[in-house]
């Protein structure tokens, strides 16, 4: 018997059983496409005159929820700090890598272009986030994907040269201290954590919502860095970097 | 009545957990370990869909229409990116394996070394 099959001839009854405890679990929820909980209900009537919000999703996740998305961050933080330290820590210089190619002229001035567009996308979805759909969560994700396009478009060394490590660092610890201190300012002035306390300003604008505007702003640079920082520990595994880029074509 | 969404997050779950199971690979297993977590993905937004709702945002909203659940939606929003730094986090672990045993394969790691 292999380990597989011993494993499987413990799994199956289990899963069996899971399956009966699911099924039970799950066909008892709120029949799908019906009015659901009253929680629900609540926040969507009141988020906007209280929040000034236009996207109610991000005042759940910056203000009824804050607290959780506290959690999430820094449970983001500490899996993209055990990902540098793990891979820090045990680097081998020895072992051959692919070195490092400068792609055509062509291709650099095309992804310049979507660079700057990927870029410009992901900081339009970061601002406008309490606002329009979007948010810090996916808007940091898109700004770190123009970050790793650089790689995509130029240069292993190009990629690095414009994310150094102290700088994407200290940005994703900002991002985490950040929202926690926010957090920290409600609980000084007002008295309750993530608390408001800044004016709300007219629904619709930029510089309305108070502490939501300055808790996405610290999501979206907490994990647009964490996500170039993830980056950046793998393509380390992957590319040696050369002095000098050796051009693709001859 | 429709149970059939609830449907597809049970059988996701348990196919993760399947993968996971008979997994040979930690690269594997940590693919199978998000198809697991996407399973509560389909769940949480199945929990919150409204028949004729609308997308829980004030700006341009048609009138009368009521909104989805955003409780949910939040939820499963923050859930996604973590899931892609928690699997960062066990491909870093594979990608250690491999390096100090030579294998990613957990059934091949006999010896443990201090």
């Amino acid at each position: 018997m292999t380990h597989v099959q011993r494993r499987l001839a413990f799994f199956v009854p289990a899963a069996a059983l899971l399956a009966v405890v699911l099924g039970c679990g799950l066909t008892r929820l709120p029949s799908f496409g019906l009015p659901h909980s009253e929680y629900a209900r609540y926040i969507t009537e009141h988020a906007p005159a209280q929040r000034h919000v236009s996207n109610i999703v991000s005042s759940v996740v910056f203000d009824y929820r804050g607290w959780d998305t506290a959690g999430e961050e820094l449970m983001m933080f500490a899996a993209v700090m055990g990902t540098a330290l793990l891979l820090r820590s045990g680097r081998d210089e020895e072992r051959r890598r692919p070195t490092d190619v400068m792609t055509s002229d062509a291709v650099r001035i095309a992804g310049a272009g979507a660079v700057a567009l990927t870029l410009l996308v992901g900081l339009w979805t970061i601002a406008f986030g309490y606002l329009t759909p979007g948010g810090g969560f996916q808007g940091g994700v898109v700004a770190a994907a123009a970050a790793l396009l650089t790689w995509v478009a130029d240069s292993y060394r190009r990629h690095r040269a414009v994310t150094p490590a102290t700088l994407v660092d200290a940005a994703e610890g900002l991002g985490a201290v950040g929202f926690l201190a926010i957090g920290l300012l409600g609980l000084v002035v007002a008295g309750s954590y993530l608390q408001n306390v800044l004016p709300l300003g007219i629904p619709g604008t930029l510089t309305s919502t108070g502490t939501i505007a300055l808790l996405n702003a610290a999501t979206g640079l907490e994990i647009a860095a964490a996500c170039v920082l993830i980056f950046a520990e793998f393509l380390e595994e992957y590319v040696v970097t050369v002095p000098g880029p050796t051009p693709e074509d001859p | 009545m429709s149970v059939y969404p609830y449907v597809v997050a049970g059988v996701l779950f348990l196919a993760g957990l399947y993968g996971v199971v008979t997994s040979r690979s930690y690269l594997h297993l940590g693919l199978c370990l998000t198809i697991t977590q996407s399973s509560t993905y389909v769940a949480l937004v199945s929990v919150g869909y409204l028949s004729n709702g609308q997308a829980p945002i004030t700006q341009g909203r048609t009138p009368g229409k009521p909104f989805v659940d955003p409780i949910v939606q939040a939820m499963t929003l923050t859930d996604i990116v973590v899931s892609v730094a928690v699997l960062a986090l066990v491909l870093s672990l594979a990608l250690l394996a491999q390096r100090t045993h030579g294998t990613e394969d957990p059934d091949r790691m006999r010896e443990v070394r201090g």
